[in-house]
């Protein structure tokens, strides 16, 4: 059981933040995140993208910002558990809550802190209408291990790199046949891997499918074939062994939708007096709650962090009066 | 009424048109435009055409702007994809498309 002050749901830049606000408070937090790295949005999906409206930072690449983030906490060490998706949280007799995750990494904590942004980020499903009957069945919408598609026939749809990257990898090292089905000719992937995959195409390792989608799925117990759909030769089968559709994430509110907070527009309802939820104890920041007048920009979410450890810091410490201190007095080590 | 205000209409996904006043001056896109009239369009990542929430098909033969890079890259990973499938981010609301008619793409709510 990982012990610590605030659990923090999301790693994005507002629960970033909330580490250095509570870290001043001598506050712990320990982080949870569904992808394997901090940042959230900004990290997975644009992190090379320019934010003009951080205050003193006329333009900030996202990646940038979240680095400067983690340089920014790192005093206070935070812990994280990345990966995995807060999937229960559980009150205990002594007013502490017991969030576990997908993989049954439990935490316990007097404060719960909601950062979730859009939700968690899920492999995007294609609208097939059997497509659940074959999950782990031969559908896999991430690599997990490459050994397991070792002398198997796979077939790859999507155009990025991850679908380029693996094709190639597969092709090369363990399938036994490899076909790349794509909506167009072209691909957005880097430029080498691109490359890569028409040098492997020519030589007869990769089976290039383009302007065509698989539109069905079929087999007994396991996937057996796929049925594709090409723009001028019309729907025909090929026979495989495991289909992997790499459309990319996209965020889901997920299993935080079932923890008996107030929703609204798929946003958890708070009280600006200090972003609590109707469970006193937890409490919801960033783009992931909502209120009169919110707007989901990450200078907000910095303003809610702040105002919001507050809060927590009376519920942890009901007996201690709190004193602002500015952080220009002893520096950071001074808290 | 004034002259920087354009109609166009949006089909939801129940199929009901949705006549919307559309100001030109405000630097808007047709997904902002939907989510400003309570339309069902997430705008997921906030119009930097890089979630293709907003997808939707084009109606009428109004002539738009190239697709650019970004959005057919993006295009690429949407589902129910058309020939005239467009990311309403990337729709610039102009005099040049006043009368445009917009339905909104099927979202797979696996």
């Amino acid at each position: 059981m990982i012990e610590t002050d605030i659990i923090i749901i999301g790693a994005g830049p507002c629960g970033l933040f909330t580490v250095f606000e509570a870290g001043l408070l001598k506050l712990k937090c320990h982080l949870i995140d569904a992808l394997p790295q901090a940042g959230g949005q900004c990290s997975e999906i644009y992190p090379k993208k320019p934010i003009y409206d951080i205050p003193a930072f006329p333009e900030i690449l996202a990646g940038d910002l979240v680095d400067n983030l983690m340089k920014q906490i790192e005093p206070f060490k935070p812990e994280f558990t990345l990966g995995e998706r807060a999937e229960t949280i559980v009150k205990t007799d002594d007013d502490k809550f017991i969030v576990t995750t997908n993989r049954g990494t439990e935490h316990r904590a007097p404060v719960v802190a909601i950062a979730g942004g859009l939700g968690s980020f899920e492999p995007r499903k294609p609208p097939i209408e059997n497509l659940s009957s074959f999950e782990d069945k031969g559908v896999e919408y991430i690599i997990k291990d490459p050994e397991f598609y070792r002398g198997k026939d796979v077939i790859i749809s999507g155009g990025g790199d991850s679908a380029l990257d693996w094709a190639i990898y597969l092709a090369e090292r363990v399938a036994k046949s490899v076909s790349l089905v794509h909506r167009r000719q072209s691909f957005r992937g880097h430029l080498d891997s691109v490359q890569k995959v028409m040098d492997l195409a020519e030589k007869g390792k990769i089976k290039l499918i383009t302007d065509a989608e698989v539109i069905g799925l079929s087999g007994e117990d396991k996937l057996e074939a796929i049925t594709i759909k090409h723009k001028t030769d019309g729907e025909y089968t090929e026979k495989t062994d495991h289909w992997v559709p790499l459309f990319g994430l996209s965020p889901k509110l997920g299993p935080i939708g079932d923890w008996g907070l107030e929703i609204e527009k798929n946003a958890i309802k708070v009280d600006t007096l200090d972003y609590s939820t109707n469970i006193p104890g937890v409490y919801a920041i960033g783009d992931v709650n909502t209120y009169e007048g919110k707007l989901k920009l990450i200078l907000c979410g910095f303003h809610e962090a702040t105002l919001m450890v507050q809060s927590a810091f009376k519920r942890i410490n009901p007996d201690k009066n709190l004193v602002l201190k500015y952080t220009t007095v002893n520096g950071v080590q001074g808290f | 009424m004034s002259d920087n205000i354009i109609k166009v209409t949006v089909t939801d996904r129940e199929g009901k048109d949705h006549e919307l006043d559309a100001p030109t001056d405000m630097g808007m896109n047709m997904m902002e435009l939907c989510k400003a009239a309570e339309l069902p369009v997430e705008g997921t990542c906030g119009g930097m055409a890089m979630c293709a929430s907003c997808h939707m098909y084009i109606q009428s033969d109004h002539t738009l702007n190239d697709l650019s890079d970004d959005e057919e890259d993006m295009l690429d990973q949407a589902f129910f994809v058309e020939e005239n499938s467009r990311l309403g981010c990337q729709i610039h609301l102009s005099h040049e498309i006043d009368g445009l008619k917009v339905r909104l793409a099927p979202i797979n709510n696996d």
